[in-house]
Order: structure tokens, then C-alpha cells, then sequence
């Protein structure tokens, strides 16, 4: 692309002093609106969650500062703080599967038969849903007695689960559910990725004698680099803000064992076991955090695209 | 193109394909067909047992009459659209000007103020939660619709933002030169030689914010209680605890609740799937 900066402009007589600066003014005038309504309500608040987490606050009277007191409570030995962290991780990690899910969903899909198009956007049904619809959904399919899953396990004469019922397994069956939506999301990345592969690349790969496995590895997995970057974002993101889906699933039950941070965090600072906004905040800095680790790392990818780009 | 093309391949491989198709989709839908046929089975099934078989009697009208005449799920979808068309309008238009700001001029800090809104919308939602309510309350906008708009305009412009901006960069600069060089104002630029060129991005933005602040739950659950402020997902939970054990009237209430973003979609697909995968193809 060529250079930002406009060719000078002639002066004419009797400019204003907009009319001269107009290209260094417009701008800002033009990020104003957005950048006050950004800072307000993401910006700002970011910072008072960091001053509030310092405080011990019921939401209403008076911030008491305890300095690093929630911080020392909360890595001190808080069981249903470590539990929170490492489903966390869980979440994370097996989130991640709906990349390759979403790979051989859109592998699978990527021919041009009959009705293909149809097929492809029912697969991707499941994205437009709400997270609540879909938690509804599946706590249907897994309910002990009635549901459609140990209907089926019953079939091939496996005995019944709860999934949701069972602490050891609550979570996992959470994830799944969540999985579901979000493979969709990474196949139509994907989807669109193959498209742009390079036919020319494959066949002359294919005369190499290339094909199945070793063609997906060494020549279209290279090429479909920005979606499964894309795909690692997304997933990675939704991971960490799991909260919908536990909450209209179990509530954090059974005794608590499917709570994540984000959870936590909102039962602490808004419901029926309290108003305690200061542990909260302390607990949504530490999730902060980890999500930065990742923010960074994106930024600091699309800085690099930037330069490379100019 | 890869894998091989379908049509290359052996006959029977093309009728195998074909066949699992259908089976492979019925599987990836089975939760969603289940929840179809309890939307429109009579509420004796679930009483006797018939819970996957086919329903006994055909009781569409009764269910949907139901969740439309004898329940509150009217009002929570007005809400909804209350709420989301406004955000969509504010969302689209705030970044639509941050874009071109970002996306036309040099200035210093332009890339800085870019990331600011990318590291924003990235964020976990659970860090604003307690300052936003606050801020709610104070204004007196806690549990009301107009609160949540502003908050999600707020947000979504940071997501928008990045898409704006990398759309508007990949637009042919030449033009706008070519408008400096004949004088024409910055902000006629803006109007009359980017916005017609943004409108396959607008729409994109429009039908994708649409199904993300139709489907939010955490904001709404945060900052409203009560039917007269809160969108569908938020409802359908209260809905949920009325209705317990009523799968029928439940389904039937969910698959109202899903329709919007889904008819959305399907209207608007190619548009949806372009906003998704900004970036995703260089």
C-alpha cells in the first residue's frame, strides 16, 4: 500500500485553522465517540477492578482497604479457587480440540456435490445458537433417566450416567457441550481456508506422488495457517470466558466441582452467598492475566503482520 | 483442491459419501432434532415415558400457542430486539468512524490506539463486571435496556473496530487521493467514497453483532433482573425454573428464543460467514 501522508495541499486564501489541520484534525474527530464510549466502559473499568480487588466491598457502603488480602486468600488455600483455576485449564486444553474437529468436519464437507452448500450451513448450525439454548439442550440429552444418551448407551447395553450428577465427570460433559458449537465455528474457518488453497500447489504435489496424510501435513495444513490462527484465538477466548454454559447447566454444582474462574468470580461478587465485589475482583485480575498472556502473544502476531506488511 | 474431488473417485466412494452424509448430519443434530419433536409432543408422553419416540399426538399449535399467548417469552423477544437493534446501529456506526480514522490517516499512536481496541474486546468479561454495574447503578441505568445497549454499543466497538479498520485498509487508497487532490473535504471522503464501499462489511458487522448481543447472557443476567428489561436468553432461564419439568413448553420457548439469529443467518449467510472469517484468508 502506498504512503499514508496526503500531498501537501496548496494553501488558498483565507483558510480556518480546520481547513488547514484538516487532515491532522479529522482523525481524532472521528475517534472521539468511540474512544470515549470504549474508554468508559472497558478501559477504565479494567483499572477500578485492580483498585477494587484491593478492597474488602459489599457493592454498597464503604471500600474498606485490605491491600493484598483477597490476593493472599485467594492463593492461601482456597479450595474452590484451585478448583475454579484448574478447570480452567481443562477447559482450555480440551477446547482446543475443536481445531482438528473442526479440520475433518470441513475436510469431510469440502466436495462439490449436490446440496453440499445446505449441508455446510447445517453443520454450522450449532454457532448460531445461544450458549443457553445449547446448555438446555444438552443438560436434556444427559439427563439421568430420560435423556437421550442413556437411551443410546442403553442400547449397546452400557449402564446409565449422570453425567451432570457426577462431580468427576460434570465438567467434562460441560466441555462437550461447548465443543459442539465451537467445532462448528473452526470448520467454517476452515471451510473458507480451503478455498484458497493453491490448486496448482496440490496437483504439483500430487505428480510428487504426495497424497492423504503427508498432502495435508507438508502442503494444505502450511496453507491454512491464518485460519487455524484465527481458530486458536477464538477457541482460546471462549475457553476462558466459559460461564454461560455452567451456569445454566449445573450452577457450579455438583459441590461445586464444574466452577471456573469466570464463575466464581460472579457468585462471590453477585449472589446469594454474597456481595463480596472486592474477593471478586481479585479473582477476575488473576483470570486477567491469564487471558493477557494470550492478548500479548496475539498482539505482538498481528504487530509483526504489520510490519511485514508495509 | 483437496481432499481428492469427489467426482474423481470410484462410484461406489461417491455413493458412500453421498449416503453418510445425511447419517453424519443427523448425528451432529441428533440434541437439536430431539428438542424439535419434544416442542410439538403433547405433555402425556413425557408423563408416560415417551420421551424419543415419536410424539403421540401433533401438538405444534398448543405448545407454541402456549409460549405465546400464556407466557412472558413475548415480552423477553421484544426486549431482545430492543436491545439489539440499537447496539447493532450504534456498534456498526462508532466503528465505522474509529475504522477510518485507524485505517486512512498516519498519526502517531494509530496503531497503538488500534491495539487498545483489539486488547479491550479480547478481555475477560468478568474484569468490567463489578465497575460497569457500579456505573449502572449510579446512572440509573441498572435493569434497564437502555444500560445494556450502551455497555454492549461500548464493547462490540472494539471488536468492530478491528474489523472496520482492516477492511477499509484493504480498500484501493488511490481513491482517496485521487478525492484530495480535488479538494474534497475529509468527512465528504468518509461519506460519499468509503461508506459506499464499506456496505458488503456493513452488513457482515450488522448480521454478526446481531447474533452475538441476541445470544449474550452474562451481561444480561448482570445488569437487569426481571421481564421488563431482560432479552431471551436471561428469560428463558427464569422461564426454565417456571416450567420445570415441562419439556414441551420448554422446547417450544428455546426454539422461539434460537429463530432470530438463526433466520438471520440463513438470510444473510454469505455475509455472516465473511464477517467470521475476516482474516482468516489472506
Amino acid at each position: 500500500m502506498t504512503d499514508m501522508v496526503s500531498p501537501p495541499i496548496p494553501p488558498q486564501r483565507s483558510r480556518g485553522w480546520y481547513k488547514r489541520n484538516e487532515i491532522a484534525v479529522t482523525p481524532w474527530l472521528f475517534l472521539l465517540p468511540g474512544i470515549l464510549f470504549f474508554a468508559v466502559y472497558v478501559i477504565i473499568p479494567i483499572f477500578q477492578s485492580f483498585w477494587i480487588s484491593f478492597h474488602e466491598w459489599d457493592g454498597l457502603g464503604e471500600k474498606v482497604w485490605v491491600g493484598t488480602g483477597n490476593y493472599e486468600r485467594l492463593l492461601g488455600g482456597d479450595r474452590k479457587f484451585e478448583v475454579s483455576f484448574w478447570n480452567n485449564i481443562k477447559w482450555l486444553f480440551l477446547y482446543l480440540l475443536a481445531i482438528p474437529a473442526g479440520l475433518f468436519i470441513a475436510l469431510l464437507l469440502n466436495q462439490t456435490v449436490r446440496g453440499i452448500r445446505l449441508y455446510k450451513s447445517m453443520f454450522f448450525f450449532p454457532f448460531v445458537l445461544s450458549q443457553v439454548v445449547v446448555g438446555l439442550v444438552f443438560s436434556w440429552f444427559y439427563l439421568p433417566r430420560e435423556g437421550l444418551l442413556n437411551a443410546i448407551l442403553g442400547v449397546v447395553g452400557a449402564g446409565p450416567v449422570n453425567i451432570l450428577g457426577d462431580p468427576t465427570l460434570a465438567t467434562y460433559g460441560i466441555i462437550a457441550a461447548g465443543l459442539w458449537p465451537q467445532t462448528a465455528y473452526c470448520m467454517i474457518l476452515y471451510l473458507t481456508g480451503l478455498n484458497a488453497v493453491d490448486p496448482e500447489q496440490i496437483e504439483a504435489a500430487r505428480l510428487d506422488g504426495a497424497k492423504g496424510w503427508k498432502m495435508l501435513w507438508y502442503v494444505v495444513l502450511p496453507q491454512l495457517r491464518p485460519a487455524t490462527f484465527i481458530a486458536f484465538v477464538v477457541t482460546i477466548i471462549g475457553a476462558l470466558r466459559s460461564f454461560d454454559l455452567i451456569s445454566v447447566m449445573t450452577n457450579g454444582g455438583p459441590f461445586g466441582s464444574t466452577r471456573v474462574l469466570s464463575f466464581y468470580m460472579f457468585e462471590e461478587s453477585l449472589s446469594e452467598f454474597g456481595f463480596r465485589m472486592g474477593y471478586g475482583a481479585a479473582i477476575a485480575v488473576v483470570l486477567f492475566f491469564i487471558m493477557l498472556f494470550f492478548i500479548a502473544y496475539f498482539l505482538y502476531s498481528m504487530y509483526r503482520d504489520e510490519k511485514g506488511a508495509r | 483442491m483437496f481432499p481428492t474431488p469427489i467426482e474423481k473417485t470410484s462410484r461406489t466412494w461417491q455413493l458412500t459419501y453421498q449416503a453418510l452424509l445425511p447419517v453424519a448430519l443427523a448425528i451432529w443434530l441428533l440434541p437439536l432434532i430431539a428438542v424439535a419433536t419434544f416442542s410439538i409432543k403433547p405433555d402425556a408422553d413425557f408423563t408416560n415415558g415417551n420421551y424419543w419416540g415419536l410424539p403421540s399426538s401433533f401438538e405444534f399449535f398448543t405448545n407454541y400457542g402456549k409460549v405465546f399467548f400464556e407466557s412472558d417469552m413475548p415480552r423477553y423477544m421484544l426486549n431482545s430486539v430492543l436491545i439489539t437493534v440499537p447496539t447493532v446501529i450504534g456498534a456498526v456506526a462508532l466503528s465505522c468512524m474509529t475504522g477510518f480514522a485507524l485505517g486512512v490517516y498516519k498519526f502517531n499512536g494509530n496503531l497503538w490506539i488500534f491495539f487498545m481496541f483489539i486488547a479491550g474486546n479480547f478481555v475477560p468479561f468478568q474484569i468490567l463486571m463489578v465497575p460497569v454495574r457500579d456505573l449502572s447503578v449510579d446512572l440509573g441505568l441498572y435493569d434497564t435496556k437502555l444500560g445494556l445497549v450502551l455497555f454492549h454499543v461500548a464493547f462490540q466497538t472494539g471488536f468492530c473496530t478491528l474489523f472496520m479498520r482492516n477492511f477499509i485498509r484493504a480498500l484501493p487508497y488511490a481513491l482517496i487521493e485521487a478525492a484530495r487532490v480535488e479538494g474534497i473535504s475529509e468527512w465528504r471522503i468518509f461519506f460519499f467514497v468509503v461508506m459506499p464501499l464499506m456496505k458488503p462489511a456493513l452488513a457482515a458487522l450488522a448480521v454478526l453483532i446481531f447474533t452475538f448481543i441476541w445470544n449474550d447472557y452474562f451481561w444480561a443476567v448482570v445488569l437487569t433482573q426481571g421481564p421488563d428489561a431482560q432479552p431471551v436468553t436471561a428469560g428463558i432461564t427464569s422461564f426454565n425454573s417456571q416450567y420445570r419439568a415441562a419439556y414441551h413448553l420448554m422446547s417450544a420457548g428455546s426454539i422461539v428464543a434460537a429463530l432470530p439469529p438463526v433466520a438471520m443467518f440463513f438470510l444473510m449467510q454469505k455475509h455472516f460467514i465473511a464477517g467470521l472469517t475476516l482474516g482468516a484468508v489472506k
